[in-house]
């Protein structure tokens, strides 16, 4: 047998909560060669690690493979007991998982958990295997490879627990890892460390992987073929270099449409004289209790300034911890700012929503990340879009009932999905509902913070093309907050750059097209490009990467 | 860190103190409510207004109800628990020696119920949904479900009156041989045991099941380690804080039994001592024992609540 | 404890065996309550069997008490009592309580911390000893013992919906709402009670089987419902000196409250179930 990991016909069932059966994985055929490295790729729901656990012969509770053969090695995984599987699993098949931080056990130090396969296994000594985790910490270019395995999980970063992970799977020399979105929860400059350590190691190694993403350029990096998924069966498989010049299937190819640049519409030219949608002066927001100066004790947005034009769209962007969540939320009203003032067409507003009047209150809309938690599960569509109807323009009866149909209608929602609840709808049709509450209040401004970032790649694109046409038709603003440059670039007009609280530049298409701070030249260059040779190719300056990453 | 975590605790046991305080508002003002006079109360309706007068002042009870509280805490925490109103002995000497049978009573049911239900809480986790989690789980919610009384009058007519094994009523003060010491606590420890594992079990088998359910188990068991391994490596040293809460928890159910345990088989401790005072209306006496439940019971609480500061690594 | 039928469309409920036995010893002793004078075959406080403790015979069915009463008579009579106190104090403790608590968690702020803190120092107390000393200072009438069950409740009720509260006031659409401009009330009644109103009515049922067994205790005691009137509990305090032959006077009591206790527990364990399958 010259395959690694040979999978016929694999089926896996999942029981509802109502105790139906129902099944996920509809007879999927797959192959690995040994030293292969193999992506799986689909959008929430496509069965990509369901598919990847039965590797391990394992399936997670409430699912049970129900039928087909897992050839690991010349074994069938299924057909083997839990005892003989728990042999295999850790020594021949090792699993980085997707929260490092959620699977390492906060209370026993690192190096322990890295080495406990070893002692699992009996493959060699306490005082060996230390010395071997060493060398692979120093292999994954973690810092103090010497010291970091005393310390707890909970004392080290994302970025380096998910090296400690890989270091964990590898420390047996199996002969395949499975990867589960090892990086979908890194900031971008910390995705490219570890990519590049994890593509290093095993390339020197020759070991196959099982690469699990949602994130095609992601995997381009790493993968000698792709596997594209959807509703639990393989629609196309083909080596990464074939798959991104000529995909066949009409779903690989919207995946791979999503990552087109878009043209940017017209943007309006602004009258000199009309004064600014919305002008954000010296603004301090924070956490924490109020210090002697009068501001709180954590800073998360410190002097920032912002001016929108009418019809125009300004983007924030920024990783993680860089306070522009907190600027949408102080903006809307949410977190009251410490210091600084607000003016909303040419109105002063109150820092507190609670100040601000039901006018101003409407004509500045907030929608956020998670639709999931955004829209009340015990409400219908009808209630949902129908309250800020009557509540800020007191729309009854008929009128309203119209309205309604409107709205759905606006969003590209069928008239049908009224009478369901949030839970009926798919994540993308739910941002729409999300989208469309906040157009029912007829506003100026719209904040949407990280609106298309909970969404599969292809929705996304969906939900972006909408905000502009309704730009369009109803001449709104937008502010647009997001972690994602390609989405803020799909539809921004001018993006600032966020990092530690602070404003670090403001890039005007007017004036330049290309960030000239470093720390933002530093965060475009790391957006992964679709071309399978640029995470080879990329360079960065160590002493950047140094000063602006914590990973 | 170390300092940190000594504010941790500083701050419980602040924070428990200050319940004590309220706690103990509560049940002088509960007290205090009493419809009529209690001077009245205690010299009867045919007593002279001078009398009546004379006992009031000796009582203290023409002052503000707040300046009482505050006599009555004061007097607490110099362990002085007051004058029995009904045979005007000092509260302290009748509970003396019944506080220690209690005690007693208490001590040993905690020393079979703690490690039962550990066990059985542990393992009908790591076998949930198995035939054995099943019966376990339908035993504890059948006790759990009813009254104290009817465990332990179950327990008599299955050992006294079916089997005639033990005798239905115990006096702790007939101590004459080893066999007879079993025989006397056999009943009632058998009883609160029933009550106090119920309780217990249920919390632990949640305790556990909670920490099975996270990522870091599923790793283990990826990594190759056995089911035992995975629960006992890495799902029970988190799961310490959890167990040890459910534990203290669980033994406030002790309160609840101990009352009815002690009435049922007549047994010489401070619950029915307590049990009595209510049929008289001997406040001092219901104030002081109240109090010294909820002290004992708070201990616990905080007690666990520590264990659980100490067993958290994130601020170890 | 009624349960909706209603099937709104394309929702169907699967409703356990187990769930619909504990429903159905529920209803049983709910109909047997509200019957229970012109069911009885004897007036309560007639003698009618020259013995005392009295065995199971046809005539009387569940023999006799330590008077020679009718214990059939009594049992129905003292489920009158035992629910009906019970429900009564139930709903003083869980509405009381869930609307402080649901209030609690909106307003937040001192209001919420000086509230939690009370009510949750007096959730410490057992709550047997509370019982002990409120009846020791104001006696055991029938209405002291409802509001005494449902004050002893009340933190537990609040604590529980404060909890729920919480959860849910962290969500987006709460946000959304109060940027909305939407005033307290709205936020709890119209956003945050449709989504607890589930657990809160499952721990409605888990206080009654408190509540019920607190005052069971408490009446077996002597400390509960006072003669003329008895609970189950009161008729197990009454006859406990027929343990010793095994008398159905002293056993019958017990199960009947047994039974309520189990079928409220079993019927909380398996509520109707909404069955909503996304790919039905």
């Amino acid at each position: 047998m010259e395959n690694l990991v040979e999978i016929r016909d694999l089926k896996v069932e999942a029981t509802t909560d109502a105790g139906r059966r129902i099944e996920i994985i509809q007879g999927v055929d797959l192959d690995i060669a040994p030293g292969e490295i193999v992506a799986l790729i689909g959008e929430s729901g496509s069965g990509k690690t369901t598919i990847a656990l039965t590797v391990m012969g394992y399936a997670r509770p409430g699912c049970r493979i129900s039928g087909g053969t897992v050839m690991v090695a010349g074994k069938n995984m299924l057909a083997l007991s839990e005892g003989q599987r728990a042999k295999v699993r850790g020594l021949e098949v090792s699993y980085v998982p997707q929260s490092a931080a959620a699977a390492f056990n906060p209370s026993k130090r690192i190096i322990d958990q890295v080495i406990e396969v070893t002692r699992i296994h009996k493959l060699m000594s306490p005082a060996e295997a230390k010395e071997k985790a060493i060398g692979l910490f120093k292999a994954l270019s973690l810092p103090d490879p010497d010291g970091i395995g005393n310390r707890y999980p909970h004392q080290v970063s994302g970025g380096q627990l998910q090296r400690l992970a890989a270091a964990m799977a590898l420390i047996s020399d199996p002969k395949l890892i499975i990867f589960d979105e090892p990086t979908t929860a890194l900031d971008v400059t910390t995705q490219i460390e570890v990519l590049r350590a994890f593509k290093a190691v095993m390339k020197k190694s020759g070991i196959a992987g099982v690469y699990v993403s949602h994130d095609l350029a992601v995997v381009a990096q790493i993968a000698d073929r792709i596997v594209v998924l959807r509703g639990g069966a393989v629609q196309e498989v083909g080596t990464t270099a074939e798959l991104l010049a000529d995909a066949r299937h009409p779903y690989t190819r919207e995946l791979l449409s999503a990552f087109e640049p878009k043209p940017r519409g017209e943007s309006v030219p602004v009258a000199p004289e009309s004064r600014p949608l919305l002008q954000v002066n010296s603004l301090i927001a924070g956490y924490g209790p109020v210090q002697a100066d009068g501001l709180p004790l954590i800073k998360a947005v410190q002097e920032a300034s912002l001016v929108l034009e009418r019809g125009r769209n300004l983007g924030i962007i920024g990783e993680s911890g860089c306070g522009k969540s907190t600027l949408a939320r102080s903006i809307a009203g949410i977190l009251p700012a410490s210091a600084g003032n607000l003016t909303l067409d040419g109105h002063e507003l109150a820092r507190s929503a609670r100040q601000r009047s039901r006018e101003q209150l409407r004509e500045l809309q907030i929608v956020f990340q998670h639709a999931d938690t955004s829209l009340n599960p015990a409400k219908s569509i009808e209630e949902i879009l129908g309250r800020p109807l009557k509540f800020y323009h007191g729309m009854k009866g008929k009128a309203r009932d119209a309205r309604i149909d409107e709205l759905l209608d606006m969003v590209r929602l069928s008239k049908a999905l009224r009478s369901r609840t949030p839970a009926e709808l798919s994540g993308g049709q739910k941002q729409r509902v999300n989208f469309a509450r906040a157009l029912a209040a007829e506003p100026k401004l719209i904040v949407c913070d990280e609106i298309t970032s909970a969404l599969d790649t292809v929705v996304a694109a969906a939900v972006i093309d909408l905000l502009k046409e309704m730009q369009r038709e109803l001449s709104l603003s937008y502010i647009f907050i997001s972690h994602d440059l390609s989405v803020v670039e799909a539809i921004c007009d001018e993006i600032v750059v966020m990092y530690n609280g602070r404003k670090v530049e403001e890039i005007t298409p007017a004036v330049s097209k290309v960030p000239q701070h470093p720390y933002s030249k530093l965060l475009f260059s790391s957006v992964p490009k679709l071309d399978p040779g640029w995470l080879d190719r990329l360079e960065r300056d160590p002493e950047l990467v140094k000063t602006y990453v914590q990973g | 860190m170390r300092t940190y975590v000594l504010g941790l605790i500083t701050n419980r046991l602040g924070s428990s103190a200050l319940t004590l305080l309220i706690v103990s508002f509560a049940v002088f003002f509960a007290t205090a409510m009493l419809p009529g006079d209690t001077a009245t109360i205690l010299l009867g309706q045919a007593a002279t207004p001078e009398a009546v007068a004379g006992l009031r002042a000796a009582m203290h009870l023409d002052e503000p109800a707040f300046f009482r509280f505050a006599r009555w805490l004061f007097g607490l925490l110099q362990g002085d628990l007051g004058t029995s109103y009904v045979n005007n002995v000092p509260v302290a000497q009748l509970i003396g020696a019944r506080f220690v049978n209690t005690m007693r009573l208490a001590g040993i049911v905690t020393l079979i119920a703690v490690p039962l239900s550990l066990i059985l809480g542990i393992t009908s986790a790591m076998f949930r949904g198995s035939a054995y989690d099943r019966i376990v789980t339908i035993l504890t919610i059948g006790v759990i479900s009813v009254p104290e009384f009817m465990i332990a009058t179950s327990a008599v007519l299955l050992f006294s009156v079916y089997l005639k094994w033990l005798p239905a009523l115990s006096f702790a003060g007939d101590v004459a041989s080893f066999w007879q010491v079993l025989k006397i606590y056999a009943m009632p420890v058998i009883t609160l045991t029933f009550v106090v594992s119920a309780q217990m079990i249920r919390m632990t088998r949640a305790a556990v099941i909670d920490t099975i359910n996270t990522p870091y188990v599923e790793a283990a068991i990826l990594k190759g380690a056995s089911r035992w391994r995975a629960v006992i490596i890495h799902a029970l040293p988190n799961a310490v804080g959890p167990i040890a809460n459910a534990i203290a928890l669980a033994l406030s159910y002790l309160v609840g039994g101990v009352i009815i345990v002690e009435t049922i088989f007549n047994y010489p401790g401070i619950a029915k001592l307590m049990v009595d005072g209510v049929s008289t209306r001997d406040l001092p006496l219901i104030q002081s024992c109240a109090i010294i439940f909820c002290v004992g019971y708070l201990a616990l609480i905080t007690f666990a609540d520590i264990v659980a500061i100490l067993a958290n690594p994130r601020v170890r | 404890m009624t349960i909706s039928t209603t099937m709104p469309r394309r929702l169907s409920y699967r409703f356990s065996w187990v769930g619909m036995i504990g429903f159905a010893i529920i209803l049983f002793w709910a109909v047997i309550a509200l019957l229970a004078p012109h069911i009885i075959p004897y007036p309560v406080g007639e003698i009618v069997d020259e013995d005392y403790f009295g065995p199971m015979s046809s005539k009387l069915l569940l023999g006799s008490d330590y008077l020679g009463r009718d214990m059939l008579s009594r049992i129905i009579m003292g489920a009158r009592y035992t629910v009906g106190i019970s429900l009564a104090a139930v709903c003083l403790a869980c509405f009381t309580g869930g609307a402080l608590g649901m209030a609690a968690a909106v307003v937040g702020g001192w209001f919420d911390t000086v509230l939690s803190r009370f009510l949750d120092a007096l959730n410490s107390i057992p709550s047997k000893l509370s019982g002990l000393v409120i009846a020791a200072a104001v006696g055991s009438s029938l209405s002291v013992l409802i509001v005494m069950l449902g004050v002893i409740y009340i933190p537990g009720a609040y604590r529980f919906a404060r909890s729920l509260a919480v959860n849910i006031n962290t969500m987006d659409y709460i946000t959304v709402a109060r940027t909305r401009g939407e005033g307290i009330s709205y936020v709890v009644f119209s956003e945050i009670l449709p989504n607890i109103i589930g657990p809160l009515l499952a721990d409605f049922g888990i206080r009654f089987v408190f509540i019920v067994l607190l005052l069971s205790g408490l009446s077996f005691l002597g400390l509960g419902v006072q003669p003329p009137y008895a609970d189950w509990g009161a008729l197990v305090h009454e006859n406990i000196g027929g343990l010793p032959f095994g008398a159905p006077a002293v056993i019958v009591p017990s199960l009947a409250i047994a039974s309520l206790t189990i079928s409220v527990n079993l019927l909380i364990d398996n509520l109707p179930k909404k069955i909503r399958d996304r790919s039905a």
